[in-house]
């Protein structure tokens, strides 16, 4: 099984109760996979209004540690040093997202691997944060005060292990690119043979998980020009296995499932969001969820959505 | 009419009411609110009482039914009427996967449209969908009639056995063993009977029957590329 929950704002006022809403569709699905739980947040713009410095020239890394007190402890103070420049750290409970220059984000990771061996990159982007750890949704979200964030979309997953251990990093989501992010409900059967050919192309792998071999995928396809749509669609041809993927970047919310489509899927649309739920249950609360148009995406058929 | 709240009540609560109902019994309506797309709602049930349910549900809604008329006013789950054996289940809104899958008896009514693999294996039930079914349905299916509004997808009827299939719009391809048929006036009776019954105003006549070649019953070297 695994259960996925996804929901892309249309309206603004919705944004501050991005974080609650998604929770509350998550906690819903802990019956579809109870062993991990994660959500990708596309909340505020790293460093906007501060330092003087345009929005876009700032960018945020999550991190995780399963040592967060010694791991993080010094942190901001020894890369602001390192890197010369201004760098903030929020921690929240195991993660803790990183504010600094864009053109950083490269010198950062390397310094990370040597000064801290234990800490892993969640993500990187403008706007995204993942946070996942292992244990239920609710305490998941609940450990990183995910009900009190804000954002445009954002992407959540509850997992029941097949392919890959029961740990941190082989949870969902997974971004194997910036402000980008995968979920996936399914098992991909050509993903051993995929992952070499993704390493001959440069890219390099955190997990022996399948999911994050389709994340790798789309974010190949979208280095070479793809758009996310393109990328989804040409998944369909190389992908193997069953899978129902929803998929975030900066801007855009994609969903696609294999020809085959035995992984459920409902999704819901009004003028005020998008949702995407592994089963309806997901979707009750959401406001005017009886007016939405609800239907099930249909196999091996992308969908996508952009701000 | 007798009204059970599942949110007050919890799932237990209502099957275990819902099927302690006697063939005699006198409360014979049942109004089901705040389905919230629960699991397993008005499930084996066996007693010739009405429940209809106020809303969408989750998994094998009305799943093993016998004697019982259920109204779904919403759309339904995945295996929604799964191995029912006799009675009547109506859906307003649409179903999802395998609906009606191994049903014995008793006439499924989809007044939306049913998704993938909607009557793999049934085995004697009637299903009639108003408008249009997905890919690899009738997978197997061994006896009872599927009848089709609007449109088939992809592999209808593949691997059939005696289940007869009724499609008035396209078939977007018929699987393995599925062959398209003549319509006779014991066909045309067949179909004016079911349409009747589960409110649809379609004219019999508008519709193609698809059924078995019968080359995959008993494994034969002539037939190896049917398979």
């Amino acid at each position: 099984m695994c259960g996925i929950v996804g929901l892309f704002l249309k309206d603004a006022s919705l944004q501050t109760e991005l974080g609650s809403m998604l929770t509350d569709m998550l906690v819903t699905m802990s019956d579809r996979g109870p062993d991990s739980a994660g959500i990708a947040i596309y909340g505020d713009q790293a460093g906007s209004g501060k330092n003087g410095n345009t929005p876009t020239d700032i960018a945020k890394i999550t991190l995780q540690s399963a040592t967060p007190d010694t791991d993080f402890d010094g942190l901001e103070a020894a890369l602001s040093k390192m890197l010369a420049s201004k760098i903030s750290l929020q921690s929240r409970d195991t993660h803790a997202v990183l504010a600094l220059p864009r053109d950083m984000i490269d010198a950062a990771r390397t310094l990370l691997a040597d000064m801290r061996p234990n800490i892993r990159v969640m993500s990187t982007g403008e706007t995204i944060e993942i946070y996942k750890e292992v244990g239920l949704p609710r305490d998941v979200a609940h450990r990183f005060a995910i009900p009190a964030m804000t954002g445009t979309h954002g992407i959540g997953h509850t997992r029941m292990a097949t392919e890959s251990a029961v740990t941190t990093m082989g949870a969902h989501p997974f971004s194997t690119g910036a402000d980008q992010c995968l979920v996936h409900n399914g098992s991909l059967s050509n993903h051993n043979s995929l992952r070499r050919k993704l390493i001959r192309d440069g890219i390099s792998f955190e997990t022996d998980n399948d999911s994050e071999v389709a994340a790798a995928y789309l974010t190949n396809q979208m280095n070479r020009g793809a758009s996310l749509g393109e990328a989804l669609e040409s998944g369909l041809d190389d992908l193997d296995g069953f899978y129902t993927f929803v998929v975030g970047t900066r801007d855009g919310f994609g969903v696609v499932r294999d020809p085959i489509a035995c992984k459920p899927a409902v999704m819901a649309e009004t003028d005020r969001y998008v949702a995407f739920g592994s089963e309806y249950r997901a979707l009750v609360n959401l406001p005017d969820i009886d007016a939405a148009r609800v239907w099930e995406p249909e196999p091996a058929t992308v969908y996508f959505w952009t701000h | 009419m007798q009204t059970i709240d599942l949110e007050d009540q919890g799932l237990r609560a209502l099957n275990e009411t819902l099927q302690s109902q006697d063939s005699d019994t006198n409360q014979t309506e049942w109004l089901v609110t705040n389905p919230r797309g629960s699991h397993a709602i008005a499930v084996g049930l066996d007693a010739p009482i009405d429940v209809t349910i106020k809303g969408s549900t989750g998994y094998y809604c009305g799943g093993m039914n016998k004697q019982a008329s259920i109204t779904v006013d919403g759309s339904a789950g995945p295996g929604v009427a799964e191995n029912m054996m006799s009675g009547k289940i109506v859906i307003e809104g649409d179903a999802s996967q395998y609906a009606g899958a191994t049903g014995r008896g008793g006439l499924l009514v989809i007044k939306g449209n049913a998704s993938s693999r909607c009557g793999i294996s049934m085995k004697g039930i009637n299903i009639v969908v108003h408008g249009n079914i997905g890919h690899m349905s009738a997978f197997m299916a061994q006896s009872g009639t599927l009848v089709v509004c609007g449109d088939a997808g992809d592999a209808l009827g593949d691997s059939l056995y005696e289940a007869r299939l009724f499609v008035r719009g396209s078939v977007k391809s018929l699987g393995a063993d599925c062959i398209k048929k003549d319509m006779r006036p014991e066909h045309i009776e067949l179909l004016r009977g079911l349409l009747e019954e589960a409110g649809s105003d379609a004219r019999p006549e508008d519709f193609t029957r698809y059924g078995s070649a019968r080359k995959l019953y008993h494994f034969d070297i002539d037939n190896a590329g049917a398979y």
